[in-house]
């Protein structure tokens, strides 16, 4: 068991029953915390017992976890990890948020909170250090964020507070978490489920501190890391996210004609040259903002107050729907966080609609249908259960672009080969971050590789994969990982745990992690059907220019490169887990595969 | 992936690393790490890793610090394994992206990549350069700090008489394109050619160094991770207005680039920036005669010392000045383009410390390329002049 004397961990979870008001500690053994390190890692153990619940179960349990590095000086170790099962999709749903809740929760001395049961009204949990309190939260139901933050900043200056809006009261199945104004845990539905409990917030304020093992060790692994990053030209570079937000990727996307255009049917979008961050930039004079501890500081915040909309949301709500309009997008992405509607989602659920009506889209119409998402009244109601129900339901299901039903952010797969089967194999759908094949597709980091091939990319996507499943633990920011790699930050967690592991160690570490996600998944009925793109982008080409064909992506090539990877990863042709795997792996075998 | 390992292979055998057929590079889609790199540095470069290895095993550190700032950017450090064992050479692999296996006498090179075998050979290839650069460093400290040993001078004997020749001197200057170039595609050309001549005459390494053009209101600059050698397609154009980010994969010293350009058109009017990693200028970077200075150790970012190498017969003076690569607080951007700006003269060039060589071309790559090729003759021999005098 973990004590008091403990480097990087705290050995403590919260546990709150919403239904009763229960609060426990649960303790864990050290080696659960050296199997699954933090975040992702602990809130898939903390979830996958009760991994097939029904998402409307009080059961079911909503995951906040941070890591060993949370809370210490390695760079933008600041995030916390939220991890449940997607009412969306149905497969394990988890969200990276940024802000201070992670720093706050894991300086009040937490590793996590497990959040079950359902409140009878709308409630708040309020952490003060050890001190936990459960609060009628009645008054804040219905009322959007902006008015939520208001009010409850007036009771608690400091600290950091994630709330739901309208979206997660009203049953919209994509419904975000937005954390501290201006971030968000916005995919899969993880604001529906706090809904389901009548979660309204959590307000985390800590004062403690974490213990480090070797501050010196800590401090020369962070150097190491702030040398990386100031040489990335994509971070701290003229053009790159601290000078213009992830936003300084839309020009990219146009040049390499990726941008998903008109529900993914084109892959260029006329105009968009006047739609680029620095366009934003010119119109909104934006000041930079980060999560705690950052020193990158890619979040952008208007003069006027507004959350500057970041590249998904500038890329959706321009070219995906067919509007040119910047003021627009700025209006749509602030009134998604007002109802706490992820911006990915609406924004492609939006396109698939209007691709099934024939509709022209202008912008009060947009407001419109957003606003019926997030009240769940009125046009656009019927929205509120994304692309796939939706499409599915108007009889025209191939029009969702989504994986396993979360919809695709801004990338067109046509572009990047390892992207499509990143997309295809992500746990939790359509996701671009679970392998982030960008940074060598596109970024050209650590080196380039060929976007229009699938040699290599199999085994690259399962280490990215098990990589990033690490970073998502620890805690760190992907962002970063287009400069540092787990080289350093390995170091960096044996500064902080006194735990000695070299980057193949922590690989293996998110190995597991991974496969655990895979073994829920599988619980619930996911298989290699579940495993693919949607059909348009092996039907039909994307915008095509000079020199640069952008041809269907080649069926064959796709089936191959999956086979292929789920040989690494050791799943069944079917995509289904194996025993022999989960052993070595030290996973034990659920219950609800016995039969299988 | 068979021909990316052949690709690589050949181009370690050409830049003189290796001995043809001495490396053995393996890559699998489905099972092991993607590319895996074994090789046995050939000439000058097996004399110094086989040296600093037997050091570094000798003093029990294991490791060898690179001297120079750009590998100790990437690589931090190198470790040094005795003997070659399946076990040794994976243990040190967990750390680092690449090692040196000390093997009866002989230094050996693996190192791996998890995305293309291009890694690997980058890997090897600054590694090769790191241990030039402080093995060569190191002697002329221990000469200016009067610690050199019998020993060690022989073996510097050793090891200076497997130098290959200056490029330069054997061939001359290379033929490169004259300019002003008016279209982009004339300067795309001319700055392939000579990205391609700066690493044939071994003014560069890997895919490090960069190169731009100023046409107009835009600057063409080498991608971030592009090799000179083969600059094809990995050029981007950015606008000086900042009315785009399609620079985003533009090299990491753009900013640095940007600044001199901004200077000279109020100025002198450069149009053309080159940027190699010469070794002896890198070499000579390093050596300081303020033997008790209190920057010592952060000279790379703390240097206040107005620092040059002077050539006095031909009138060179090219400034060193400290900066860490990129931006932040430390970064080369902030004291590379004041010195640049203020040379003047047929050969314009300064160099950052421990790091590289940054040439001006006033219309076109010739005096660009000249003023590289010229300074790192001179440092060559400045060199050796200085370890003479100091008896070393
Ligand atoms: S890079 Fe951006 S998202 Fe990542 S930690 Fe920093 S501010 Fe947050
Ligand atoms: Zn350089």
């Amino acid at each position: 068991m973990i004590g008091p004397d403990m480097f990087g961990w705290t050995g403590k979870i919260l546990r709150v029953d919403l239904g009763t008001g229960a609060q426990d500690v649960l303790r864990l053994p050290e080696a659960v915390y050296h199997d699954y390190l933090g975040g992702k890692g602990l809130g898939g153990y903390l979830l996958r017992d009760c991994a097939s619940l029904s998402t409307d179960d009080p059961a079911l349990p909503l995951v906040l976890a941070v890591g060993p590095l949370t809370a210490t000086i390695a760079p933008t170790s600041g995030r916390c990890h939220l991890t449940t099962r997607s009412p969306l999709t149905g497969a394990v749903a988890d969200s990276s948020a940024g802000g201070r809740l992670g720093t706050e929760l894991a300086r009040a001395g937490w590793d996590a909170v497990m959040i079950v049961g359902r409140a009878e009204r709308p409630i708040g949990i309020e952490i003060d250090d050890a001190s936990v309190r459960l609060v009628d939260a009645s008054a804040l139901a219905g009322r959007d964020t902006a008015e939520i933050f208001t009010l409850l900043r007036e009771r608690r200056k400091g600290g950091s507070i994630a709330t739901t809006g309208p979206a997660a009261d009203t049953g919209c199945l994509f419904a975000s978490l937005i954390v501290d104004t201006h971030h968000a845990a916005g995919r899969c539905g993880l604001g529906r489920v706090a809904g389901q409990k009548n979660l309204k917030y959590l307000a985390v304020r800590g004062t403690g501190r974490r213990k480090v093992a070797d501050l010196a060790g800590l401090k020369a692994a962070r150097e190491d890391i702030l040398r990386l990053t100031a040489a990335s030209p994509v971070l701290l570079g003229q053009h790159g996210f601290s000078c213009f937000g992830t936003g300084s990727i839309f020009d990219l996307m146009d040049s390499r004609r990726m941008m998903p255009t008109d529900n993914f049917q084109r892959t260029r979008f006329p105009g968009a040259e006047k739609l680029n961050a620095n366009a934003y930039k010119q119109r909104y004079q934006p000041h930079r903002h980060g999560c705690q501890g950052c020193h990158v500081l890619c979040k952008k915040i208007a003069a006027d107050g507004r959350s500057m909309p970041e590249f998904e949301t500038m890329s959706h709500f321009t070219a995906l729907i067919g509007n040119t309009d910047l003021e627009l997008v700025m209006r749509a992405g602030d009134l998604c966080n007002r109802l706490g509607l992820d911006t990915i989602s609406a924004g492609a659920t939006l396109a698939c609609f209007r691709e099934i009506s024939g509709e022209t889209l202008g912008g009060e119409r947009v407001l419109e249908l957003l606003t019926g998402m997030g009240t769940g009244m009125g046009p656009g109601a019927e929205l509120a259960q994304g692309s796939a129900k939706y499409a599915a339901s108007m009889g025209r299901p191939e029009l969702s672009m989504s994986v396993k039903g979360l919809e695709l952010p801004a990338y067109d797969p046509r572009g990047a080969y390892g992207l499509a089967l990143a997309y295809a194999t992500s746990a939790r759908g359509g996701c671009h971050l679970r392998a982030y094949p960008i940074s060598h597709e596109i970024l050209r980091k650590p080196v380039a590789t060929d976007r229009f091939s699938f040699s290599g990319k199999a085994r690259i996507i399962k280490i990215a994969e098990d990589a990033n499943a690490v970073v998502d633990s620890l805690i760190a920011c992907k962002f970063l990982f287009f400069a540092a790699s787990l080289e350093e930050y390995s170091r960096a967690y044996s500064a902080v745990t006194g735990v000695s592991a070299t980057a193949q160690d922590l690989l293996l570490i998110g190995e597991r992690i991974d496969y655990q996600e895979r073994l829920m998944n599988a619980q619930n009925g996911f298989r290699a059907k579940d495993d693919d793109l949607p059909q348009r982008f092996f039907a039909e080409e994307g915008t095509s220019g000079p020199g640069l064909p952008i041809p269907p992506i080649p069926r064959e090539d796709f089936l191959a490169a999956r086979a292929a990877y789920y040989r690494i990863r050791g799943l069944t042709p079917d995509g289904l887990p194996t025993r022999e795997t989960a052993k070595r792996l030290g996973l034990p075998w659920p219950q609800e595969l016995e039969s299988a | 992936m068979t021909s990316l390992l052949a690709k690589y292979a050949a181009k370690l055998a050409a830049t003189g690393l290796i001995a043809p057929g001495d490396v053995l590079m393996a890559a699998l889609d489905d099972e092991l790490i993607s590319a895996l790199l074994l090789a046995r540095p050939s000439g000058v470069y097996q004399a110094v890793m086989a040296e600093l290895a037997r050091q570094a095993l000798a003093d029990g550190s294991a490791s060898i610090t690179p001297g120079d700032c750009e590998t100790r950017t990437f690589l931090h450090d190198l470790p040094v394994v005795d003997g070659l064992s399946a076990e040794g050479v994976v243990q040190a692999l967990r750390q680092r992206k690449g090692c040196v296996i000390l093997h009866k006498g002989e230094a050996l090179v693996a190192s791996f990549g998890t995305v293309s075998p291009e890694q690997a050979y980058v890997t090897m290839s600054s590694m090769c350069f790191a241990c030039f650069v402080a093995y060569f460093a190191e002697h002329l400290r221990r000469a200016r700090l009067g610690t050199l040993t019998p020993e060690r001078r022989a073996a510097f004997s050793r090891v200076t008489a497997l130098l290959p020749l200056d490029r330069g001197e054997i061939d001359g200057m290379p033929d490169l394109l004259p300019g002003p170039f008016e279209s982009e595609d004339a300067a795309r050309e001319a700055m392939i050619q000579a990205g391609r001549h700066t690493v044939e005459y071994g003014l560069v390494d890997s895919y490090f160094g960069n190169i731009s053009y100023r046409l107009g209101d835009t600057i063409l600059i080498s991608q971030t991770g592009s090799s000179l050698d083969e600059l094809g397609p990995c050029i981007d154009p950015c606008r000086l207005d900042g009315s785009s980010c399609a620079g985003i994969t533009a090299s990491s010293e753009y900013s640095a680039h940007k600044a001199v350009y901004e200077a000279e058109m109020a100025g002198a009017g450069a149009r053309a920036i080159l940027h190699g990693h010469p070794r002896f200028s890198v070499i000579l970077s390093l050596d300081c005669e303020r033997l008790d200075c209190p920057n010592l150790g952060e000279c790379h970012r703390a240097c206040d010392t107005p620092r040059a190498v002077v050539d006095d017969s031909c009138g060179l003076s090219v400034p060193i000045v400290p900066g860490e690569v990129g931006t932040g607080p430390f970064g080369l951007c902030n004291t590379l383009p004041p010195a640049l700006n203020a040379t003047t003269g047929g050969k314009r060039g300064a160099i950052v410390y421990g790091h590289g060589l940054f040439t001006l071309g006033a219309a076109d790559f010739r005096d660009a390329f000249a003023s590289l090729m010229d300074v790192e003759h001179f440092c060559r021999a400045e060199y050796f002049r200085r370890v003479a005098e100091l008896g070393g």
